[in-house]
């Protein structure tokens, strides 16, 4: 065997793995959560108990080494799934998370304009807002998606709200090169979506890759499951034999449905989700 | 009312599977308004089967409701206000398959006041398709959008000549526009990959070939996408790893943020921000299981260093052989965001990366004209206009310069104002104004060849103080001990440069600062050749000896030799106190209280109470020290830089 010599050149540096678009999805998130804690003080993040927020709160923990350092916020409608109510129950303590549980005025305080299943999801608006200005979060992280819905597909990573919560939807700030705005007027907050860029699929192939759990109501039985969870009067099942996490990937591939076609409130009116948007719902 | 009427307001494409993991190709749709950008998209969508059940169907009832017929463009603009207008307020952005390839497409508005979100959704595409109504050609928003695409770093464009039904498909015409918007984008250092004639209304040339083009050969636009070239990783560029926090758990302490370039592996060892202070990389960290000790460009990562230097946000960690540029005065192209004129003398923060400097705009170069893309003189830039300016910076920026070409993630600057709010893009492109102050880090191969073979690395000791204070004795003696012990040490002080170098000089204000600034250039000259330079030199401003420090960088060290006044008159080896007390020499720093002791210097000498040859000691073993060669390829190889910021108090 030979023996080093000095003239021999340093062992090179092993290759960095080569990133997956999971991979290249999860440390853009990392970052977006980062860069959240840092800017906005006091932060929260929102578990609405379903997948997406699963996989947000998973990947906090990933930023920050297995600690969320902020609150989790669960605005409760009062009207969850009773399986939602026990999830919450084991994983709070599970993972060690500081839950805030915020609750919602009744459906009668609600505007009365907005078609019925509006009305309804309008309630959770009217709670989050009420506890923004409870706590003065500055920034409240949230788990929605660019491809579950039209509008979605127009916010901002950081989108800023005034002191009346609204979306400015024709006057957002722009955002590139990751440089993200952060206006400080008074009351105001801002909503920060570290997971837009994920499509449904990529959430499902994460929890399956990171073994993430999930309430069981996303899993058929009796040949239906839960395509999305909303509240219970408003959200209904879809045609399924998925039973496991890998069943639903396959059903994905292969569904021309869209995801929210359960959720009663987006088909009311062509513009009923805008509506619910531009005063504050996710 | 519920799933058995899915309408058009949810996800709007099939998902596509992801044969190898690999990450989808962004590309942005741009041009001008009305040119039929997001009716391409729609039929790119139709046709190539990338629709969710009823979307088609949800867009030709929304279309008739406005009385009109099938709106393609009802498919991607979903807000109340784009369909009534007929205009993409926002960006949208659609995954999208093409025969197994994914593909994110980014739907971006082509009116001028919505510019802000055409670069939101432009930045982060890899690709752009470029729409211009063949009849029309070019206008406004063609030439806007085709610079903010040089502007942002995307060379990979596919023109799409639309509309060409209305010219009968006709060759002639088509050939004619088709060479005028190539020689557009030549002046912008772009060449289209493909510029294609096509009817998005009727599907010509999108994922089919057209029979009333039978003399056009090139390629359809799903061809001319489905050969663009794969994003690619930056792991082959120098590590340049921007600081996003600090985190504390108990005991441990972990830097993180996300690797904008290169690569890097626990065990080696990295400078950090402008002071460049040197640690090793202990271990990267990571939850629920520790992650590979190695990491490149777009990980975010955690980081354990040992020695604990001091890091904050904003810092840039590098490796010491491939350090970034540094230099107050910025040359940057900027693109302007705000609703009004950008003015000299205006203050903002630039961000870049994860740091923010505070700057000023001290010139307005060239302003761009958008009718022809020509440069004039300005004084200001307007609103959604493009220019050439200088930006000075409270202190030294790390940078890497802006590369046009993607190749790169530095000199992404962006402006911000006072209420933090994006006002402007500023790729830097450069230091202004020559280069005078810009230089390696430090480690440059021939300083550290150098210091291998002497056995010691070349520095310079900036000796300041009152006259009299003991400076030019002080580094008289060091440099005749440090010579004894067969170190090249020489002394550079005020009297011998000013009867040669700096003869042409006075003592104004303005030549004081040159003075200085010669001094210290041609003390780095000698410091870099290997030589250890002692500077004797009043240099009474803090802001001057910032300057020299500026122009030396790692290399400088400060020494105050600190002494009364009324000691300093004692003294006065000159007899120049006497003559400036009896009238006969005017602005003289010893009297004229003028003097700025340093609040912070490497070492301070008090020659009040400190023997010569003590004071003497004491300054040639803290050259010693900073001068030492670094022990070993790892740890505590952090040499000059850190031994001076240890001695400060």
């Amino acid at each position: 065997m030979a023996t080093a010599s000095p003239l021999q050149p340093k062992k090179a540096i092993p290759m960095a793995q080569e990133l997956t678009d999971l991979d290249q999805l999860e440390n853009q998130s990392i970052f977006i959560l980062r860069e959240a804690y840092h800017r906005l003080k006091p932060l929260a993040m929102l578990w609405s108990l379903g997948k997406d927020s699963n996989v947000c709160l998973w990947l906090a923990r990933k930023a920050f080494l297995g600690r969320v350092p902020f609150p989790v916020v669960h605005v409760d409608t009062g009207k969850k799934f009773p399986e939602m109510y026990a999830f919450r129950e084991d994983y709070t303590k599970a993972w060690g998370l500081d839950l805030i549980v915020g609750t919602c005025p009744p459906v009668e305080e609600i505007d009365p304009s907005l078609p019925p299943a509006a009305r309804s999801a309008a309630r959770k608006t009217a709670g989050l807002a009420a506890l923004i200005e409870r706590y003065r979060f500055a920034g409240v992280i949230a788990g929605i998606r660019r491809d579950e819905q039209a509008t979605r597909a127009k916010e901002r990573v950081f989108s800023p709200r005034g002191a009346t919560h609204r979306w400015d939807v024709r006057n957002q700030p722009p955002e590139f090169w990751d440089q993200f705005a952060t206006p400080i007027e008074d009351g105001a907050h801002v909503r920060v979506h570290p997971l837009l860029a994920w499509r449904e699929v990529d959430i499902w192939r994460y929890i399956a890759r990171e073994k993430i759990p999930v309430v069981d109501l996303y899993f058929a039985k009796g040949g239906k499951r839960y395509r999305s969870l909303g509240d219970q009067d408003i959200t209904f099942p879809v045609d399924s034999e998925a039973r496991t996490v890998e069943e639903i990937i396959a059903e994905l591939y292969a569904t021309r449905e869209p995801e929210r076609a359960g959720r009663a409130m987006d088909h009311e009116a062509e513009d009923a989700f805008e509506r619910l948007r531009v005063a504050g719902y996710l | 009312m519920t799933a058995a009427s899915p309408a058009i307001r949810s996800e709007t494409t099939v998902p596509a599977r992801a044969e190898d993991d690999a990450q989808p190709t962004p590309i942005v749709i741009v041009g001008h308004v009305d040119h039929g950008k997001s009716t391409l998209l729609g039929r790119l969508l139709h046709d190539t089967d990338n629709l969710l059940a009823g979307k088609l169907e949800a867009a030709r009832q929304s279309s008739e409701k406005r009385g009109l017929g099938i709106e393609w463009s009802f498919l991607l603009d979903s807000l109340q206000a784009e369909r009534d207008q007929g205009v993409t307020i926002d960006a949208t952005r659609l995954p999208f398959t093409l025969e197994g390839r994914e593909f994110v497409i980014i739907d971006a508005p082509g009116h001028r006041q919505f510019l802000r979100n055409m670069i939101t959704g432009a930045a982060g595409a890899s690709a752009a398709v470029l729409v211009v109504d063949v009849a029309e050609g070019v206008r406004d928003q063609t030439r806007r959008h085709a610079m903010l695409l040089h502007l942002i770093g995307i060379r990979q464009v596919i023109v799409v000549l639309n509309k060409v039904d209305l010219l009968g498909f006709a060759r002639e015409p088509i050939e004619t526009a088709a060479a005028s918007l190539s020689a557009l984008l030549a002046k912008l250092e772009i060449t289209p990959r493909a510029v294609i004639p096509v009817s998005a209304r009727h599907g010509d040339m999108i994922a089919t070939r057209s029979p009333h083009l039978a003399w056009f050969d090139g390629p359809t636009l799903t061809e001319a996408l489905a050969a663009l070239p794969r994003p690619h990783a930056l792991d082959a560029g120098p590590l340049r790893l921007p600081v996003q926090d600090v985190y504390r758990q108990g005991e441990r302490r972990y830097v993180v943020g996300r690797i904008e370039s290169g690569r890097l592996a626990a065990g080696e060892t990295v400078a950090i921000g402008i002071a460049g202070h040197r640690a090793r990389i202990t271990a990267l960290a990571g939850w629920p299981t520790p992650p590979a000790q190695v990491a490149g460009a777009g990980q975010s990562i955690a980081l354990e260093l040992a020695p604990e230097v001091v890091v904050t946000r904003g810092d840039l960690v590098y490796h010491p052989s491939d350090a970034p540029l540094r230099a107050r005065r910025l040359a940057a192209r900027v693109f302007w965001l705000r609703q009004e004129p950008l003015r000299l003398g205006e203050n903002f923060h630039l961000r870049l990366a994860t740091a923010e400097y505070k700057v000023r705009v001290t010139a307005i170069e060239r302003v761009v004209r958008i009718d022809d893309l020509s440069v004039e003189a300005g004084r200001e830039v307007p609103p959604e206009g493009f220019a050439d300016i200088t930006l000075t910076a409270a202190e030294e920026v790390l940078f890497d310069p802006f590369r046009a070409d993607g190749a790169g993630a530095g000199g992404r600057g962006v402006l911000v104002d006072a209420y933090q709010h994006i006002v402007g893009g500023a790729p830097i492109l450069g230091v202004a104004g020559g280069r005078e102050n810009v230089f390696p880090l430090d480690a440059a191969i021939s300083h550290g060849a150098r210091a291998a073979a002497k056995g010691y690395r070349g520095a310079v000791f900036w000796l300041t103080g009152l006259p009299g204070a003991g400076k030019s004795t002080l580094a008289r003696e060091a440099e005749r001990r440090l010579f004894a012990d067969g170190i090249d040490a020489v002394v550079l002080d005020g009297d011998t440069l000013r009867s040669g170098l700096n003869a042409d000089l006075g003592f104004s204000p303005r030549e004081r600062e040159e003075n200085v600034r010669r001094t210290a250039e041609v003390a780095r000259i000698m410091a870099e050749a290997g030589m250890v330079v002692l500077v004797a030199l009043i240099s009474p401003q803090a802001e001057m000896r910032a300057e020299a420090r500026r122009i030396n960088g790692v290399l400088f060290h400060e020494i105050y030799i600190a002494a009364d006044a009324s000691t300093c008159e004692a003294r006065d080896p000159k007899g120049l106190y006497a003559k400036a007390r009896a009238g006969t020499l005017l602005g003289f720093t010893g009297t004229d209280g003028s003097y700025e002791a340093p609040d912070q210097p490497d070492l301070r000498l008090d020659t009040e109470n400190l023997a010569i040859n003590e004071a003497a000691e004491r300054l040639v073993a803290f050259v010693a020290e900073a001068i030492a060669p670094p022990s070993s390829g790892d740890a505590d190889a952090s040499g000059a830089s850190r031994s001076a910021v240890e001695a400060c108090p």
